[in-house]
């Protein structure tokens, strides 16, 4: 794909440089349009499901996190005094019962993902180079798995008499 | 004085028909050029023409064509908004040049004319269509059927033919196609032509072919790829609901995978 999409500004440089000189016998370059879908392009049909997952899980964890993320806002920055209560001790609190434990957990695991995938998507759109595309995949993969796997410990792990 | 009263409205009407130019204003058409064995680059070109305000922009293109630039190049074949052919961006939105009168598009201001975007520019308004029907035959836009073939028609009612009804009306002039921000971005998405007429074979009663097309839009590439921005449904000059069309096939592969 590198070298198709390389090949037009090739040949509109050549075009420009003896412009005129063409000729039936000495035809002009044929302009290939960028990344075009021709009957030589790999047909690779996934076969999985996946793409049809990660569209119904961003509709679905986006009705979730209506929900969890207003509730989150609302309890920190609106109810008991706002912003200034939020300390160790406010945090600790509310972590010694699961259900806000499972709340913030659910919180990270979808947000996550659905920031994630929503990138994946702009990737896709946006990378033009397979090259390009796949870094770019891999920094956010890894960043990714890396936040939720560190969020999650310290959920899990969290000590409210450290010192 | 009952001379004077009949005079008046007379001598209106006479004005007007001595003036037959009167109805004619002045028009900038203004041209997205492009000849690759001239220059490297696109340029703007401006034509000023007397034009009657209930003439089509595809007329003024042939004014430019026949009376003052034999050079300018651009498809039509009918001129009547059957074919398909004169797809192109006036005044920055995707419509049928044939189907386009000057006096609907503010004919006060210069109007721009240019090549659809997402597909490579050729010469002038001419583009390859190629990568666009290589996606419309990768959808298989034809009857599939098992077994041996009736001797008689494919009988099919009127609610289940009223079911596609909507997307046999496409024409194939990549007006919805040229409009997608998707497509601009990755030429290999199918793009909202090729679902629209996989929609009409997916839903017809008498095909049995739905499954494989299903599967071909299930890819990568495929439907999932839309972003529902409606800048088909918008473009489309047969008004088919082209984002409509596209979230069915949707829902028809959720419904059946899961």
């Amino acid at each position: 794909m590198s070298a198709e999409t390389s090949t037009p500004s090739d040949a509109v440089e050549l075009t420009s440089t003896s412009a005129g000189t063409y000729s039936p016998d000495n035809p002009a370059p044929v302009i290939e349009p960028p990344r075009a879908r021709t009957s030589r392009s790999p047909k690779k049909v996934s076969r999985t499901n996946f793409e049809m997952w990660a569209w119904l899980f961003m509709r679905l964890s986006g009705i979730v996190l209506v929900v969890l993320v207003l509730g989150h806002l609302i309890i920190q920055l609106v109810l008991d005094g706002g912003v200034s209560k939020i300390g160790f001790a406010f945090v600790a609190g509310r972590w010694a019962s699961p259900f806000w434990q499972l709340w913030d957990l659910g919180m990270l695991w979808l947000a996550m993902l659905h920031g994630a995938n929503g990138l994946r998507t702009v990737i896709n759109d946006y990378a033009e180079r397979d090259t390009t595309r796949f870094w770019l995949k891999t920094l956010l993969y890894t960043a990714t798995v890396f936040t939720v796997f560190l969020g999650t410990l310290v959920i899990f792990t969290f000590d409210p008499n450290i010192q | 004085m009952s001379t004077a009263t009949v005079d008046n409205p007379h001598s209106a009407a006479l004005d007007t028909a001595e003036s037959t130019a009167s109805h004619l204003i002045t028009i900038t058409l203004r041209v997205r050029r492009f000849n690759p064995e001239v220059a490297a680059e696109a340029s703007w070109v401006d034509y000023e023409l007397q034009m009657d305000p209930k003439e089509r922009v595809l007329d003024a293109l042939h004014k430019v064509k026949w009376e003052l630039d034999g050079t300018l190049t651009f498809r039509r074949s009918c001129a009547h908004g059957i074919c398909g052919s004169d797809a192109m961006r006036i005044n920055g939105r995707n419509r049928l040049a044939c189907k386009t009168l000057l006096k609907d598009i503010n004919p006060e201001k210069p109007i721009t004319v240019e090549p659809i975007k997402g597909l490579a520019v050729l010469k002038d308004l001419v583009v390859d269509m190629e990568p666009f029907f290589q996606a419309y035959r990768d959808v298989m836009p034809f009857l599939i059927t098992k077994g041996n073939a009736p001797t008689r028609e494919r009988l099919q009612s009127a609610e289940d033919r009223e079911r596609f009804d909507d997307t046999t009306k496409c024409i194939l002039c990549a007006a919805c196609t040229s409009s997608c921000p998707v497509f601009w971005n990755d030429g290999q998405y199918f793009g909202p032509a090729a679902i629209v007429n996989a929609h009409r074979f997916i839903f017809d009663s008498r095909d049995e072919g739905g499954e494989q097309r299903l599967e071909i839009l299930n890819d990568r590439e495929g439907v999932w790829r839309c972003r529902t921005t409606f800048n088909c449904t918008d473009a489309c000059p047969r008004g088919i609901e082209v984002t409509k069309a596209i979230q069915e096939v949707k829902r028809a592969l959720i419904t059946r995978r899961i």
